[in-house]
Parts: C-alpha cells; sequence; structure tokens
C-alpha cells in the first residue's frame, strides 16, 4: 500500500487494507483539519513532506507495529498538498484478533506517526495570513 | 584530507529561511552531522537563520547528531515535524 497521497483519505480502503476474518476488533483513526480559532478561522492546511523519506518512515512505522503484535494487520496513509477543513490529513488502521489490541496499537502508530513522519503544515487563514504550523 | 561532498536537503520553514532547498557541501572526511550544519551555517548564505541544533536525517533515516557522514549522502535538515 502507497503511504503517501495527493488525493483525499478514503477510509474504505484502509479498513480493507486489515480485514481479516481472524481479526475481531478493528480501530480506524483519521487525523481531520480543524477550523480552529487561536489565530482565526483556518481555511486550510497546506502539508509539506520529504515524500521519499515519508514513505520509507511509515513503512519502517508500520513493520514495526507489526512485529510488536504479529496477529495483527496495520496500513497507515498520509495526504500531502492542500487539505481543506473537515477533511483527513492523515488514516491509520488496525485490525487485531481483540479490541484492547486494536486501540493500543492504533494509538501507537499514530504517536509514533506524529513522531518520525517528515512532514510539516502550513496553515492558511481565512484572511489569507499563511504561517508554518509546529506542534 | 580528504573531502566528502554532502547533499543537502531543507524542507518547509528551513528551505524559506535559506531560500533553496538543495546545495552540496563539502566537509573534511570524518565529519558528523553536527560539523555539516556548522559548516551550512557558515559557507551557506543566510545558513546562520538556521538553529544550531536541528534534526537531520541521512539518507531517509532519522539519525543523531554525532552520525559520521559518508561521501554522497544526502542530509535533510528538517524543521520540527508537524504530520498528522
Amino acid at each position: 500500500m502507497v503511504h503517501v497521497t495527493h488525493d483525499p483519505i478514503e477510509p474504505g480502503q484502509l479498513l480493507a487494507a486489515v480485514a481479516s476474518s481472524d481479526r475481531g476488533g478493528t480501530a480506524l483513526f483519521l487525523g481531520t483539519v480543524r477550523r480552529g480559532l487561536d489565530d482565526g478561522p483556518v481555511a486550510w492546511i497546506e502539508y509539506e513532506a520529504y515524500a521519499e523519506m515519508l514513505e520509507e518512515e511509515f513503512s519502517r512505522i508500520l513493520a514495526e507495529a507489526r512485529g510488536r503484535a504479529p496477529s495483527t494487520a496495520v496500513a497507515g496513509v498520509h495526504r500531502v498538498g492542500t487539505v481543506p477543513v473537515g477533511e483527513a490529513s492523515m488514516g491509520v488502521a488496525v485490525a487485531a484478533p481483540h479490541r484492547a489490541e486494536a486501540f493500543a496499537l492504533c494509538q501507537w502508530v499514530v504517536e509514533e506517526a506524529k513522531r518520525r513522519l517528515p512532514v510539516w503544515k502550513r496553515e492558511i487563514l481565512d484572511d489569507g495570513a499563511a504561517s508554518w504550523r509546529e506542534e | 584530507m580528504s573531502t566528502l561532498t554532502i547533499h543537502c536537503r531543507f524542507f518547509a520553514r528551513y528551505a524559506e529561511l535559506l531560500g533553496c532547498e538543495r546545495v552540496d557541501v563539502p566537509v573534511p572526511n570524518g565529519a558528523t552531522v553536527a560539523d555539516l550544519v556548522a559548516r551550512v551555517r557558515a559557507s551557506v548564505p543566510s545558513g546562520d537563520r538556521l538553529p544550531v541544533h536541528l534534526m537531520a536525517a541521512v539518507n531517509r533515516t532519522h539519525v543523531p547528531s554525532g552520525h559520521s557522514l559518508t561521501d554522497g549522502d544526502e542530509v535533510a535538515f528538517l524543521p520540527p515535524l508537524a504530520g498528522g
């Protein structure tokens, strides 16, 4: 599965990638662009990435996740380019035999992705002001 | 002493600060990532606008600042990450 896309994230594709009759619990995480109000209403976010490394690093994270829990299936994708408010910038799906494992591993993947993926976001407000957001 | 040629890449805010996304920088054999950062800050126009300590990746893998460089390495200077 490709881990970088310019297109809207399709949750159904993530769920299909981890589906199995042996796994009874599936967790899906979608990170979504918020309207936000800290500095003013957000119009959209432009995600810039070191695309080659993003692909490789996401693969490494998912491989590590499988290593932590071999009975699970994991999938993830990060969107780059312009992402409007209300649309997802990242999606992660984890399927496991039981729900506790699916929830825990999904959270682990999301936290690792936020800590390690080479992605930056430039927030564009309704008034046209733009700034890099580091968080 | 032989010289290594390092292919530097800059992203997001760092690319804006320097006004470029790529530059090749020579460093002495045995140089580390920290040495490269110091060289870039001293020799690349506006390089001193970069922080002294920053996150870096060598050949698309995160590395610590003490990582030793090899001729032809691609070193990415990574602003604080903000994915997800």
